[in-house]
């Protein structure tokens, strides 16, 4: 009677459907935080460039912090005191807070060097036009000063897509935590961190070639 | 009708109009001449209210620009302005450029204010550029789509503030004849110029500014032929 139990076992496809699913995940949580961090942004970068005393003694330092502490650290401060203050969340809503927050710190700086990027000379030409603040902004601000950052708006989101990553450690089961749950059971680390990086590169890569091709079209 | 008195601006500490009186009837071409720094350009952008005044007030047909309860965006389609530096919508088409404040501004439907946009850039002589991105016109026909966009709003009155000094030479000639023809249409017109040839040929008035004061203003024949001001005679002797 010499049964044995194996703890391991190896790849099969199952497991790569498993990835593919965590790789969903991956892009749902960036797609999410993305978003409302990138309105948010915009919003808080108005306010810097609007250059309001309290925006610039409030919100600055407050951006700073968010941009200045590694990702991971904010993540497990905010998983784990948050409770504290009532707010109950898991780890799928503390990760989207978090990677929100970092999203529109980071999007604050593109967005105010985007309203910067219009010279006074063209806005004070659309107000000649009897254009309002509001329509100044949308119609003439926010195309061109817009075209002009979205390479680095690009940047910041493929940016926090792979930094999605580190939500792992609060035990979403995105595409990283999905590859070291089959680390431990396969014993192929090789294997599946290479199946994963795969992953990341097929979410970014088309992202990227979307926006080259935009930029290109808004070159000519 | 254009009425400034006693029109006083400070940039901080530095007084750049020094108390100006000046009116301006329908149909006339006033030209404004004298150096930079001479506060001619700041006075454009107290008329229409890109910049705030200090003393004095700047009234356009009957509605005070600087009081606190006028609608200045509603006044400013009254007030066409060209600037020195073009400032082409570089998103927008030539057409759309012209056709965004009537759509925006005044609510035009978009068919109309292709309409609007198709007759000024045909005003300018840019019809055959509707479709064509700032980036690939020349100085002198941006300029020109600066002027159609202006027109496009229907103002009363036309502010250029150096419409040409920012272009080659040899693409000065067609902006002043777009401008001269404007004049000959009947629209009333301030122009700062450094183009002395236009200000004597064109305008019915010459205004000469010097260092925040208007120091004379009167007919081309007076200003360029029997200026009484010595600081006119002088700046007139150097820019011939």
């Amino acid at each position: 009677m010499n049964q044995t139990i194996s703890f391991f076992s190896g790849f099969n496809v199952n497991d790569f459907w498993f990835l593919g699913e965590a790789a969903l995940r991956t892009l749902w949580i960036s797609a999410l935080s993305v978003t409302i961090g990138t309105v948010l942004g915009g919003f808080f970068g108005w306010m810097l460039y609007e250059g309001r005393l309290w925006a610039t003694l409030t919100l600055a330092p407050v951006l700073d912090i968010f941009r200045s502490v590694p990702l991971i650290i904010q993540l497990v401060l905010f998983y784990n005191f948050a409770p504290i203050v009532g707010l109950d969340l898991d780890p799928f809503g503390s990760g989207t807070v978090i990677l929100t927050i970092y999203t529109a710190a980071l999007v604050a700086n593109v967005a105010r060097g985007g309203i910067e990027a219009v010279g006074k000379p063209m806005r004070r030409a659309a107000r000649s036009l009897g254009m309002s603040y509001w329509q100044d902004m949308r119609y003439v601000v926010l195309p061109i000063g817009g075209r002009a950052v979205f390479p680095a708006w690009v940047g910041v989101a493929l940016g926090v897509m792979k930094d999605s990553a580190l939500v792992s450690v609060l035990g979403y089961v995105e595409l990283l935590k999905a590859s070291q749950i089959l680390i431990t059971r396969t014993q192929e680390p090789f294997l599946i961190l290479s199946i994963a990086g795969a992953f990341y590169f097929a979410l970014s890569f088309p992202i990227s070639r979307y926006a080259a091709q935009l930029e290109k079209r808004w070159a000519q | 009708m254009i009425e400034i008195s006693g029109l006083e601006k400070y940039f901080g500490a530095l007084q750049v109009l020094k108390g100006i009186d000046l009116n301006v009837q329908k149909g006339e071409v006033l030209s404004v001449i004298g150096a930079s720094g001479s506060g001619k350009s700041t006075l454009l952008y107290c008329i229409n209210g890109l910049e705030p005044i200090q003393k004095g007030s700047v009234v356009v047909d009957g509605t005070d620009v600087h009081a606190k309860g006028t609608d200045i965006n509603k006044l400013r389609q009254k007030l066409g302005m060209v600037f020195q530096q073009w400032n082409s919508f570089p998103h927008l088409t030539a057409l759309e450029n012209v056709a965004l404040a009537p759509r925006i501004v005044k609510g035009k439907s978009k068919a109309e204010a292709k309409e609007i946009a198709e007759k000024q850039l045909k005003h300018v002589g840019l019809e055959d550029k509707l479709n064509v991105f700032p980036n690939a016109l020349s100085g002198g026909q941006q300029q020109r789509l600066a002027i159609a966009r202006a027109l496009a709003m229907e103002p009363t009155y036309m502010l250029f503030d150096e419409a040409t000094s920012a272009l080659d030479p040899e693409l000065v000639g067609e902006v002043l004849d777009t401008m001269r023809l404007l004049a000959e249409e009947g629209m009333t017109m301030i122009c700062v110029t450094h183009e002395m040839g236009f200000a004597r040929d064109v305008s019915d008035r010459v205004a000469f500014f010097h260092k925040g004061v208007m120091e004379e203003i009167g007919p081309p024949a007076q200003i360029f032929g029997q200026a009484e001001s010595e600081n006119t005679r002088k700046f007139l002797a150097n820019v011939r």
